[in-house]
């Protein structure tokens, strides 16, 4: 694994991060194949496929038809028999379409057959609102996948792991469903060109800080970042941590930072009732209870579909300002 | 099925000259970033919505695509109402909450365009279970694409509609492609209509460009389902002039210039002007005086909707549930 702070200061955007990783990764290991509605001949509708078909050749970056039943189903017979499929789900939301795929068979095949099966597959897709896509195109759906023993979860926030991570996910042997960002697709950051791997299971730390621990799902990170510079200004020093794989989840990190800062804050984009935020708070207050001096905070959606009005869906998913209002409540305490 | 009157000839063009030019102006309007979101246009393919719709009542249901704005001005939508939605305006048939790709008015009978493939198909037979179940001679109309034939809803729909005998007519337009992907690749068959056979119901093939030809098969198929004759697949084969999404979309090279330019040589509002010149039953003086109404309808439409108010934000957590 190459470190984050190598001296390789070359910036590209989140797109490009996947996009190279995918290239990388299938270059390294020629049972892989991307499978996916127009993946190979426009390479993705988010443009994170461009150049595979040329590299590879149609025999491993297939344009399916619209069948995600189909395409699912297809990786898990593949996998289970000694394939490396790389799936592409275009939205979150059409998982909806392939969930007993994904429920039933891909996560559960292995534990079923004694451990007889190895299914390495990867499923990539795109999640979260800001587009005005309206409530069948913006959902954050995570917790749907991180319930579901079997499978691992990841959500990259920067380009550097979403390159790395997704290089990891496919050289896991599990199922692994990487949910990157519509809206960090431009977002630039340091990614080596190398091929590197970010291990699945460890948090980041994206910020350290002495007074206030928030964690920070997927995009979110930036949101708290940016909460961060302006809560500083108020003498507030917050730590950040982006657990960026979900499942399994790196709880040591989160708490050893909340024994440090005594606060602490979950933000995510998904609605708040059922999110991945209650397991971590539960998690905070099994495991850090004498440490804390407030109850642990949780910010996401509100209870409702993602509206199509620009104006209700900025108000209805989390931001900076959110973030701040809420930690000013918490220290006040 | 009512006999093509002179009168039927001339609403099935003014439906066509509606969608055209509401569509047109809807591509501007979101090149000029007035529209939020996907926009996916029915630029080429008026004489599907306009044929079949022809023969519906307020009574008789449709489900609708991404592709929906047609099938909702067909089914009676109301122009000023359809541009608030896609402005995003309380005003607008979704309160603003869904936008282009949910725009919807159940009050004609339009169950919505929907943003998954193939979800309005078993949507549409559970219309025509409940016309059915409650003894009427009502119809339901799934309208859905070559792509979306793909979806395993598309079969279970085909197959519970004819195992139940349903009144439900499954209009396929096959405009060749599933986004950027042609019909060759993602099916093995030319006719999506053969794949009627399979569930035992008459698949039909007919061009979609000639509203004549769509009006009449759509309504054997239809006044076979009022009958309780149960479903039919009828395929229409027609073409999208504009991108998937957008008028000229991402800019992905994925059909030549000419082949778009071949299509637009048959534009199904062109073929069926020249049909009723030919028949005299329009002039050109007419058919520019209905553009010009028609046109300051689309105006008065885009000036409503632009003057309408956001939703408040008070809104946002109304209508997840009844009260
Ligand atoms: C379940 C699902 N899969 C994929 C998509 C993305 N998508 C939107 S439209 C479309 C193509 C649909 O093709 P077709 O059914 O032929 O309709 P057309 O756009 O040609 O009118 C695709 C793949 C989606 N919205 N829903
Ligand atoms: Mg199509």
């Amino acid at each position: 694994m190459a470190d984050a702070n190598t001296q390789d200061k070359r910036e590209i955007p989140y797109v490009m991060a996947i996009n190279e990783g995918v290239h990388q990764i299938m270059q390294e290991l020629d049972d892989t194949f991307l499978l996916g509605e127009d993946v190979a001949g426009v390479g993705g509708v988010f443009g994170t496929y461009r150049g595979v078909l040329d590299k590879f050749g149609p025999e491993r970056a297939i344009d399916t038809p619209i069948s995600e039943k189909g395409i699912v189903g297809l990786a898990v017979g593949a996998a289970a028999t000694g394939l490396r499929p790389m799936v592409d789900i275009m939205f979150m939301d059409f998982l909806g379409v392939c969930m007993d795929e994904i429920t039933n068979q891909m996560a559960k095949m292995r534990y079923m057959f004694g451990g007889a099966a190895t299914l390495p597959i990867t499923v990539m897709t795109m999640g979260g609102a800001g587009m005005s896509m309206a409530a069948q195109h913006s959902q954050s759906l995570e917790a749907w996948l991180i319930h579901l023993p079997g499978l691992k979860v990841v959500m990259p926030s920067t380009p550097y792991d979403a390159k790395g991570l997704l290089i990891a996910a496919v050289k896991d042997d599990n199922p692994v469903i990487v949910i990157f960002n519509k809206l960090s697709l431009g977002i630039k950051g340091e990614v080596p060109e190398e091929s590197y791997e970010v291990p699945l299971g460890k948090a980041r730390i994206a910020r350290e800080g002495t007074d206030l621990t928030i964690v920070a799902l997927g995009r979110m990170v930036y949101e708290a970042l940016n909460a961060a510079e302006q809560l500083a200004e108020l003498g507030i020093n917050t730590e950040i941590v982006d657990p960026r794989t979900l499942q399994p989840f790196d709880t040591d990190t989160v708490i050893q930072s909340v024994k440090k800062t005594h606060k602490a804050m979950v933000v995510h984009e998904a609605v708040r009732f059922g999110g991945m935020g209650g397991e971590i708070a539960a998690q905070i207050q099994e495991l850090a209870f004498d440490y804390l001096d407030a109850p642990v905070a949780r910010i996401g959606a509100p209870f409702s579909p993602v509206p199509f009005n620009p104006g209700l869906e900025q108000a209805y998913m989390p931001n900076a300002e959110k973030i701040v209002a809420q930690a000013k409540e918490l220290l006040d305490r | 099925m009512k006999e093509l009157t002179n009168e039927i000839l001339n609403n099935l063009y003014v439906c066509m000259v509606r969608i055209r030019l509401f569509e047109e102006n809807a591509g501007k309007l979101q090149e000029n970033g007035k529209i939020p979101g996907a926009l996916h246009m029915y630029v080429g393919e008026e004489a599907i919505a306009a044929g079949v719709m022809a023969h519906l009542s307020d009574q008789d249901q449709i489900t609708s695509t991404h592709r929906g704005h047609g099938h909702l001005l067909a089914k009676g939508g109301e122009m000023d109402k359809m541009y608030a939605e896609l402005f995003g305006k309380v005003t607008g048939y979704n309160k603003g909450k869904g936008g282009s790709m949910h725009i919807s008015n159940l009050e004609v009978g339009m169950l919505g365009a929907n943003g998954i493939v193939g979800a309005g198909l078993p949507i549409a037979v559970g219309a025509a279970f409940s016309n059915k179940f409650r003894k009427t001679d009502r119809v339901a109309i799934a309208f859905f694409g070559d792509g979306a034939s793909n979806e395993g809803a598309f079969h279970e729909a085909a197959n519970l509609a004819a195992v139940l005998k349903l009144p439900v007519v499954f209009v396929c337009e096959n405009n060749g492609y599933g986004e950027f992907t042609p019909q060759a690749q993602h099916q093995a068959i030319t006719d999506v209509a053969d794949r009627a056979a399979g569930y035992g119901m008459p698949g039909v093939v007919v061009d979609g460009m000639e509203v004549i030809a769509v009006y009449e098969a759509a309504g054997e198929a239809i006044d076979r389902a009022r009958k309780g004759e149960g479903p039919t697949l009828l395929e229409c084969k027609t073409y999208r002039f504009y991108d998937h999404s957008g008028v000229r979309g991402m800019g992905f090279n994925y059909r030549t210039e000419a082949e778009v330019e071949r299509w637009k040589k048959r534009d199904p509002l062109d073929l069926f002007k020249q049909h009723l010149l030919d028949q005299e039953l329009m002039t050109e003086a007419d058919a520019a005086a209905l553009a010009d109404s028609i046109r300051q309808e689309v105006e008065a439409a885009i000036e409503f909707a632009e003057n309408s108010p956001d939703p408040d934000l008070s809104t946002l957590l109304e209508d997840v549930y009844t009260n």
